[in-house]
């Protein structure tokens, strides 16, 4: 049941179509892609797995802070969702 | 199971680290031996620490000795398994000093430990800097230790007992010990267990190993250890890439190390993993085995890992967990032959150090064991110098 407004956010460089009180990652489903992050060491793709906040497996960087759980995060109007390479940290590597 | 050994020389009480160590060593030195263990191999304290083998935390003295040659023993083994095999890594250790205060104590420090035979090299900010990167700029001077390593401890302690086990060890899990067997002149001579398969197990020395819980098994064997539990939690964070190069600790942990202080004392340890998480020890608090969580104590460990490096504002925290380390009054472990009970030996009481200090532990057990002279002297880690102190 909705009935809530309708909004959009960003993911990459694609418009997703969000319900008032989607998870960004059930907004993702919805639009489409079963994946937004590449493991750390194999590369391989990673989406919903549990869908209740318990595997971190959907791992994705929105507004620009890496790992939150996409199952659990509240989509918004004007978010900016982005793929996650490995631990989204690279920045800190040294 | 109980076929071929039915009467070992030797039955080590404890499969963690140290238990695991005696049982490698043992077996080395050409004995029989059987381990006994109530619940899984490395289930207790081994599997509630960080694997550290450390020589920066330790001033001279005893336990610096011991650390000294253990550190070269589980270079041999290392060398032997292949580091991979326990995931030995010599990383190296960076101890921090925020204040000139800090930093003055910190050069004595390493002045005497040089003086003990310690690689221990002084580092202005710079250099700390080059080590650290990501480490915060409110350093004043720091200490480099390029002998501290670690392993991951349950591993080790399997692999110590896969080894062992070739050599003819039986190790019986799920086996508790529930009494002592003495002869007519008050010598053990074995050890009653709940096992239907292996109710008595007769043997020549009975080491204990149970660690923590040692404590209590000495008094059922009726030469009493005071080894009680410390409770210390560690944090850790989701994973990342490599941002933490050493083990890095505030100047502090050396000296929460030694106190003697019954309250909450934290100081804090940072350091990363083969597996990305970074690791955040390590509190101390004297409150038995009470197994509660506090968030006052882990915001205060996480405040403290910020200090040091302020990045990890920014980084979640998975978990956290708890283990009860084994320290005497003291802050020395006891080991070797006791003789209010002959044929009873302990390896225990080694606290917050107990896989760094394994090898040298087992190695200077099986020498007890098989009658040559240990390469250490023994008489500071007597077990009946606590009743001493009494009067």
């Amino acid at each position: 049941m909705s009935g809530g407004a309708s909004f959009e956010f960003r993911f990459d460089d694609e418009t997703i179509h969000a319900e008032e009180g989607q998870s960004i990652g059930a907004a993702l489903i919805a639009a489409g892609h079963r994946s937004w992050r590449s493991t750390r060491i194999e590369g391989a793709p990673r989406g919903l797995f549990c869908g209740i906040g318990v595997c971190f497996d959907c791992l994705v960087t929105v507004n620009g802070r890496p790992n939150r759980r996409a199952c659990l995060m509240e989509a918004m109007p004007g978010d900016q969702v982005r793929t996650q390479e490995g631990a989204g940290r690279g920045d800190l590597s040294c | 199971m109980a076929g071929s050994n039915r009467s070992p020389d030797v039955v080590v009480i404890g499969a963690g680290v140290v238990g695991a160590a005696c049982a490698y060593y043992c077996s080395l030195a050409g004995l029989s031996v059987t381990v006994i263990e109530r619940g899984a191999i490395g289930g207790g304290t081994t599997s509630a620490c960080e694997g550290n083998i450390l020589l920066s935390d330790k001033e001279p003295g005893p336990e610096l000795d011991l650390a000294l040659l253990s550190s070269r023993l589980w270079e041999e083994i290392a060398g032997e398994m292949g580091a991979e095999r326990l995931e030995y890594e010599s990383k190296g250790g960076v101890v921090v000093a925020a204040s000139a205060a800090g930093a003055d104590g910190l050069r004595r420090l390493t002045a005497a430990q040089r003086g003990a035979g310690v690689e221990a090299v002084d580092v202005s900010y710079g250099e700390v800097t080059e080590l650290e990167p990501n480490i915060t700029r409110d350093v004043v001077s720091g200490a480099y230790y390029p002998q501290d390593s670690q392993v991951q401890p349950v591993l080790a302690t399997a692999r110590l007992l896969q080894h062992a086990r070739a050599r003819g060890v039986t190790v019986l899990t799920g086996t508790e010990v529930t009494g002592f067997w003495r002869d007519a002149r008050g010598a053990l001579i074995g050890v009653e267990t709940n096992s239907a398969e292996a109710p008595v197990i007769r043997a020549g020395r009975v080491v204990n190993a149970a660690g923590t819980w040692s404590g209590q098994l000495s008094e059922l064997a009726g030469a009493p250890v005071p080894v009680l539990p410390r409770k210390g939690f560690i944090l850790v964070t989701e994973p990342l890439p490599r941002v933490i190069r050493h083990k890095v600790y505030s100047a502090d942990y050396v000296a929460n190390v030694a106190s003697g202080e019954a309250g909450l004392e934290s100081s804090v340890v940072v350091e990363g993993t083969r597996a990305g998480t970074v690791l955040i020890g390590a509190s101390r608090e004297r409150v038995g085995f009470d197994r509660s969580m506090s968030l006052p104590v882990l915001r205060r460990l996480a405040a403290q890992a910020i200090a040091v490096f302020p990045f990890l504002a920014e980084v979640a925290l998975l978990r956290s967990y708890l283990g009860f380390r084994p320290y005497c009054p003291d802050h020395l472990p006891v080991i070797g032959a006791d003789p209010r009970a002959p044929g009873l030996l302990h390896a225990t009481g080694h606290e917050g150090a107990g896989i760094g200090l394994s090898a040298a532990t087992g190695h200077l057990i099986a020498q007890v064991v098989a009658g040559t002279e240990p390469d250490l002297d023994l008489t500071p880690f007597r077990p009946d110098r606590f009743e001493e102190a009494i009067g």
